[in-house]
């Protein structure tokens, strides 16, 4: 037994209109019905970050974002990132992680490029981390970096990496 | 996953006619504990009602004389932003920037927050006993893993603790939660909002279960105000507190006119740590009288067979937390 409903979604400037079971996460969605396979289930509990994507220009984790509670939202994922089409540019913060070697197996890239391109949009807002001094001005150092990246995790260990490229992204 | 009907309600008023006519209903705020709940087969709602798109609670807006209202659906992202609350109540937004995730905080709301349920690892494991998911059922944290659970305050049932940062900051702010109900509105302090577990540790807090937190209500402070935040955890980001204090003291010199403490990671609610308040309140803050706060309010402290260390860290944290503030300018 399952309960379907229907919900609309601009996936990487493209309209879908759906019929889903309501059990189904966005990252699902993204990755079974519709084929995007950019954003990666790694521990399906909001944990990895291996599926963040971005809703709305906000950065999340699809794997915890029931698809039916986002109903008429714009979601961009790793394939959407440098604007789609098949150009085959590159989105700044792609070719960063590809000059400073920021990966090694792969399996967190897509949700760290995407994770960081929302936290860059955050950053530029002035939105505060929990590393930001009270008071002056923020500046994106390493230590910040870090902090706003803490939500993907890398098991190959390649934040040495990852942190040079998004502070050269950012520049 | 036990399939669900999901609906959204426009306002407060059709979100409660909606859960009080579904006896199995639960609402939805962002989700990220909700679903992860709903994934691990701890919660199985018959539908979901969508609170995340009601009219007005996605707002922060001025009280008259100085204070804020808080819509319940406001992410914890937008809260921790917000300029008037990072001017106002910097403990508060340091406390949201210490928990979870950035996407994670985009997700979350202000009302699902303060909802949020333990993460004690027997709480989250349905092969396990546990009195909070399954009444009677036992509390096996008790002899067995229990390294990150309750010192203070808990029972022969339940040993689990409130994960949340922003509930810590709020009890420390003497915040108010609203809330509406089938019978209609009512204002509840946040000391006194979670509960002690008791003998229904099933029971997190006094909502009944059919209401709806609207929005929270910080009270205008008092411009001598200082504020702090400060989280103990075992990495540096992105991980539940050990043990978390948010303190906030009026100043009058080196006198504290008023102090509020609130930890966090010890108990089954944010601890109000009013034993030690009542000694500081209109006295000297320095170490030695911090010292003799700090251990009267751990005299009560029953820590379990691993959890020992969190004595003498809570007991560190107040000392030196306040001592920061005394020495800080602003």
């Amino acid at each position: 037994m399952s309960v379907l409903a229907e919900l609309q979604l601009r996936v990487n400037g493209v309209e879908h209109d759906l019929t889903i079971d309501t059990r189904t996460s966005l990252l699902d969605l993204l990755r079974e019905h519709l084929d995007l396979t950019g954003p990666k289930k790694g521990c399906d509990h909001g944990q990895c970050g291996a599926c963040t994507i971005l809703i709305d220009g906000r950065r999340a984790n699809a794997c915890l974002a029931l698809a039916v509670a986002h109903s008429g939202a714009e979601i961009t994922t790793v394939e959407g990132l440098a604007g789609g089409g098949d150009s085959g540019d590159l989105h700044p913060l792609q070719q960063a992680f590809i000059e400073h070697d920021a990966f090694q197996c792969g399996y967190c890239t897509p949700g760290q490029l995407c994770s960081a391109a929302g936290m860059l949009a955050e950053f530029e807002q002035g939105w505060p981390s929990a590393v930001t001094p009270v008071n002056g001005q923020i500046e994106l150092t390493p230590a910040e970096i870090r902090e706003r990246m803490s939500g993907n995790l890398c098991r190959c260990g390649a934040y040495a990496n990852i942190v040079p490229a998004i502070a050269q992204a950012s520049e | 996953m036990r399939p669900f009907r999901y609906e959204r309600a426009a306002d407060a008023e059709e979100a409660v006619a909606l859960i009080t006519a579904e006896p199995e209903a639960k609402f939805l705020g962002g989700g990220t504990n909700l679903v992860d709940l709903m994934r691990l087969g701890v919660n199985a709602p018959g539908t979901l009602i969508d609170v995340t798109r009601l009219a007005g609670h996605d707002r922060i807006e001025e009280t008259a004389g100085g204070g804020l209202r808080i819509g319940a659906a406001v992410t914890n992202s937008d809260l921790a932003a917000d300029p008037r609350v990072r001017e106002r109540y910097p403990v508060l937004a340091q406390a949201v920037l210490n928990g979870a995730s950035g996407q994670l905080r985009n997700l979350a709301t202000v009302g699902g927050n303060l909802l949020q349920r333990t993460r004690c690892a027997y709480f989250q494991d349905i092969t396990k006993p546990c009195n909070k998911r399954s009444p009677g059922s036992g509390c096996p944290a008790r002899e067995g893993d229990h390294h990150n659970l309750a010192i203070i305050g808990h029972s022969r049932h339940c040993v689990a603790t409130h994960p949340s940062d922003m509930a810590v900051a709020l009890a420390a702010l003497d915040a108010t939660v609203h809330v509406r109900g089938p019978s209609g509105e009512r204002a509840i302090p946040i000391p006194g909002f979670h509960r002690l577990p008791g003998d229904e540790p099933e029971k997190d807090t006094v909502l009944d279960p059919n209401e709806l937190i609207t929005m929270v209500e910080l009270a205008p402070r008092a411009h001598a105000t200082r504020q702090r935040y400060r989280k103990v955890r075992e990495r540096r980001s992105f991980a539940f507190a050990l043990v978390s204090i948010a303190a906030v003291v009026e100043f009058e010199g080196q006198t504290a006119a008023d102090v509020c403490v609130a930890l966090g990671g010890v108990a089954h609610v944010p601890w109000r740590a009013t034993i030690a308040e009542d000694l500081l309140r209109g006295g000297p803050i320095d170490e030695s009288t911090l010292t003799r706060a700090a251990e009267a309010e751990l005299v009560k402290a029953e820590p379990l067979r691993d959890n020992g260390y969190k004595v003498e860290l809570a007991r560190r944290l107040i000392v030196r937390t306040l001592l920061d503030l005394v020495e800080a300018d602003t």
